[in-house]
């Protein structure tokens, strides 16, 4: 017997450490089931050269966070996101669709 | 004289970071010996306010406050006009000299330690209390632009520095000496031995700022060695002549204007001022003002403070 599986959509969110308390904050209100937050480290190249983030001091960290939700749910975070943070602050967001097996979690 | 271990294990870790040494810390040791030598501090400076009348910190106190809100707004038109910095660019800098380095007031008193210069052992508390009101300043500055957020005030009034610092204060002077005995061997004893480590991973930190440097221009490095100098001497001439602290207490004063903060203020002037460019303030304070405050400016200030 194949296992039963659902569709949601996973937004993932790669932003500065100091947004983290107010990311929770906002995808609890848009009404996330829940989220996923690690560290990571990254840079970017530009016609400056290259810049690093490797997590010296709280501005210098990185973090990356998984909310897994229903597609309206993703969409209504990202666009607040891009809104209110979207100007002034290094965020990259994904979404992309997987399989899940207990849609009451998400 | 020898030469101080604390200062050649940092240009150690600068000299590392600009070979492209792959040396590194991992984050949550730096971030774990940051909370042990906040906790430290605290804790000594309440061990030592415990065998004296808090009456005698009244003035310094209250006057280390003022000057810590008053700066900001001192830099702030420099920065504006002489750097030629936006105006958020302009409250973000002025925040971060506005209020203090930890360490570079550990090094200051290590300093005068190994000098055999006694000082007044409420210093720690003076430290503590100028954490956040430059901060707050920088925020006042930047919110006059019309920018900022409602919980920024709360979030620097208990950033980790100022709960650290204050507890720790807090809870040496609650257990005096002989409560801290126990806590004696680590506290105490390993204080210097773990300040060594973590600054060798702030010159890893400080090396890999030197970049940014090129990026801030000329007139902000000026700036970042100009106002340690300016502040620096204006401290201890007003440590003695007006709060009338002994030699050594105003060298630590004029080393906590003369510092500048690169943990509590960027983190909070990110959030307070997001237009602001991070950059500036915390590679002007951490690449250029805290190691010319390390190598040059705490040792002139020991100068100044011997002549009065």
């Amino acid at each position: 017997m194949s296992l039963q599986t659902h569709r949601r959509c996973q937004l993932t969110l790669i932003a500065e450490y100091v947004l983290e308390e107010r990311l929770i904050a906002l995808v609890g209100r848009l009404g996330a089931h829940g989220y996923t937050v690690h560290e990571v480290r990254g840079g970017s190249f530009d016609a400056d050269g290259e810049h690093r983030r490797e997590g010296a001091g709280d501005t210098d960290r990185t973090i990356e966070m998984k909310v897994i939700c229903k597609r309206a749910v993703a969409e209504a975070i990202a666009q607040q996101v891009i809104a209110q943070f979207g100007p002034h602050f290094s965020v990259r967001l994904l979404l992309s669709e997987v399989e899940i097996l207990r849609p009451a979690k998400y | 004289m020898s030469l101080d271990p604390l200062i050649l294990v940092f240009a150690l870790g600068v000299i590392a970071r600009l070979l492209r040494s792959d040396l590194r810390f991992p984050e949550p040791v730096y971030e774990a010996l940051s909370i042990y030598l906040l906790l430290a501090i605290g804790l000594k400076g309440g061990v030592e306010l415990s065998h004296q009348p808090l009456a005698q910190v009244a003035l310094p106190a209250v006057f280390a406050v003022f000057a810590g809100f008053a700066l900001p707004f001192l830099l702030f038109p420099l920065l504006l006009h002489g750097v030629r910095l936006k105006r958020a660019d302009a409250a973000s800098v002025a925040a971060h000299y506005g209020s203090v380095s930890v360490v570079t007031f550990a090094i200051g008193s290590a300093f005068l330690q190994q000098r055999a210069i006694p000082y007044e052992s409420f210093m720690p508390v003076l430290l503590a209390l100028m954490e956040a009101p430059g901060i707050l300043a920088g925020v006042v500055l930047a919110r006059a632009g019309g920018t900022g957020g409602a919980s920024v005030y709360r979030e620097v009034a208990v950033n980790k520095g100022v709960v650290l610092l204050i507890g720790g204060i807090a809870i040496g002077w609650m257990i005096g000496a002989e409560g801290f005995q126990p806590l004696k061997p680590v506290f105490g004893d390993l204080f210097r031995g773990l300040l060594a480590i973590y600054l060798l991973e702030l010159g890893l930190v400080v090396g890999g700022r030197v970049p940014d440097l090129r990026r801030a221009g000329v007139r902000l490095v000026v700036f970042g060695l100009a106002t340690p100098l300016v502040m620096g001497a204006l401290g201890v001439l007003l440590g003695q002549a007006l709060l009338g602290l002994s030699v050594g207490g105003s060298i630590l004063f004029g080393v906590l204007l003369a510092s500048a903060s690169y943990i509590a203020a960027p983190a909070a002037m990110r959030m307070a001022v997001p237009e602001a460019n991070p950059a500036l303030g915390i590679s002007a304070a951490l690449a250029v003002t805290f190691p010319f405050n390390v190598f040059v400016n705490i040792p002139l200030l020991v100068w100044l403070g011997g002549q009065l």
